[in-house]
């Protein structure tokens, strides 16, 4: 473990998984409110609001990562000139985010088209036949049933995020694989133990956060 | 639409005056942002014939496409049937009644699926050539990271599988004299298997989409050959990329519409374990997300 008593290693390292945590926060966000606006848009009465999010499900989904975010920076920026931010880390960084964003969006959006699809129609029968307007119904019964089927689905996107963020490392992001890539190159006498700190690391994080999920989900499901 | 069930009543007179006002509305916002696109590419000259035209000729797609292509299915296959042994194992492994074979198997399951199959595959490619003092070769990084990653998922989908088989199959199987290794191999891995098809195919899309990250280390991939490649040599790369993410789409359309027939098949045939449906349709509800996704 004597690389990471070294300071300058331990900067690296520390650099890398602040990235992630970066990336992972603004892609959440930014996928979370994406995902619920194309879920809205796919189980809208409006077909041209329903063929708009089953086409952008359909490409985002069946696209690899890597070429979104090769896209967002060898289309986006270098060829039609988008650039969100002057400083090269910070544009590579927001770039990043636009691609986990529009990526993620569509499996945010499949996990909550399925948390309403669990809701059996019955609910809002009831709810109708006892005179709820279908703002009443929608915010009280289904939306409700809704979001505790959709916490362990968002919760496995989530995780999936922080893992996929350190794709963005391919357009010259410092995050943590290219951090481990240059202290294993750096030091070839430790890279068990560099590979087990970084592995390490997220295992330590997303394990526990997985079955936290899990547990919250089985805690609020709805018993039928 | 299913979902019409609970949100909606059928539209009267003022929902579809308002739905059309709606579809008009996007629509018009739709064709604008297709015209800004457009005119986008346009600024940049981006609709130049000499750009798009390498894709109307043989010797691209011989030369860059069609090789990037078979590297990325032949590592995708290979990584296939490596995940399915692997996830075979150590479902068996999970399963098994002595803590010492149970407790290894899950920590390597929960370990795999918990490390980013870059980082994964940035160790196998650059850190064990030091362990080894051999050159690692591209190909088996990249087919190596991909099967312990999947093959982890595939681990944990086959477990979902297995207890989903009804109680009395293997109840009767041991009431009729068979060891727990014959119930496994003779009762329950068969049935699972079946009820697994379909998880077991829209895992093969993650695969295709995961390959892709091959490309970080220079595998000979789609994107290495078809774009990066590709575009160095005729300044096209956001046509390269539409084209090669257009490849994409095809095959993993396909290999999931596949799943979904699959899994229509079994439960018509009524084949499928009462419970495994719920397994099944929550694994293909969430065909991984790559890297990542799978269920918990």
């Amino acid at each position: 473990m004597d690389v990471f008593s070294d300071p300058a290693n331990r900067d690296v390292y520390i650099t890398g998984f602040l990235w992630i945590l970066k990336l992972t926060l603004a892609g959440g966000a930014g996928a979370l409110i994406l995902g619920v606006l194309l879920a809205a848009m796919r189980v809208s009465p409006v077909p041209v609001l329903r063929g708009f999010g089953t086409a952008w499900v359909n490409i985002f989904r069946n696209t690899p990562l890597t070429l979104i975010i090769f896209f967002c920076y060898f289309g986006l920026f270098s060829t039609l000139g988008f650039s969100i931010a002057d400083d090269i880390d910070l544009n590579n960084f927001w770039l990043g985010v636009v691609g986990l964003s529009v990526y993620t969006a569509a499996f945010v959006c499949e996990a909550i088209r399925s948390g309403i699809n669990t809701v059996p129609p019955g609910q809002a029968e009831a709810a109708r036949a006892i005179g709820m307007s279908f703002r009443q119904t929608l915010t009280m019964i289904v939306l409700p049933q809704a979001g505790r089927a959709v916490i362990a689905p968002l919760g496995s996107i989530l995780i999936a995020l922080c893992k996929n963020s350190t794709i963005v490392g391919t357009i010259g992001l410092m995050e943590s694989s290219n951090a481990m890539k240059d202290l294993i190159n750096a030091n070839g006498n430790a890279v068990i133990a560099i590979f087990l700190v970084f592995a390490g690391t997220f295992a330590v994080v997303l394990i526990p956060t997985g079955y936290a999920f899990g547990w919250l989900a089985g805690r609020l499901a709805v018993k039928r | 639409m299913s979902t019409d069930a609970v949100l909606y009543d059928h539209p009267g007179p003022r929902a579809k005056a308002r739905n059309l006002i709606l579809t008009i509305v996007f629509g018009i916002g739709l064709v604008a942002l297709l015209y800004w696109i457009y005119s986008r590419f346009d600024a940049k000259g981006q609709w130049a014939g000499s750009l798009w035209e390498p894709f109307t000729q043989a010797s691209t797609w011989q030369d860059y496409i069609l090789p990037g292509l078979l590297a990325t299915l032949q590592a995708a296959a290979v990584a296939m049937v490596l995940s399915l042994a692997f996830g075979i194992i150590f479902a068996v492994g999970r399963l098994s009644d002595h803590w010492w074979v149970r407790l290894p198997a899950g920590a390597v399951v929960e370990f795999f699926r918990a490390v980013p199959l870059l980082l994964l595959m940035f160790f196998i490619f650059f850190g064990v050539p030091f362990i080894t003092e051999q050159p690692m070769s591209i190909f088996w990084a990249v087919v190596l990271g991909l099967t312990l990653y999947n093959g982890s998922v595939l681990a944990e989908a086959f477990r979902a599988g297995v207890h989903s088989v009804p109680r009395g199959q293997s109840e009767a199987s041991y009431a009729i004299g068979m060891r727990k290794s014959q119930v496994m191999t003779h009762v329950l891995i068969p049935q699972a298997a079946r009820a697994m098809l379909p998880v077991i195919v829209s895992q093969l899309v993650v695969l295709v989409k995961d390959t892709a990250l091959g490309y970080i280390i220079s595998y000979g991939e789609l994107i290495q050959l078809g774009v990066n490649n590709l575009s160095a040599n005729f300044g096209n790369v956001v046509q390269a990329a539409i084209v090669a993410a257009i490849i994409y789409i095809i095959i993993n359309s396909l290999l999931t519409a596949f799943a979904g027939w699959l899994s229509r098949r079994t439960r018509r045939k009524g084949r499928a374990p009462r419970a495994a449906g719920a397994a099944t349709q929550q694994a293909t509800i969430e065909p991984g997300l790559g890297g990542g996704g799978g269920t918990l």
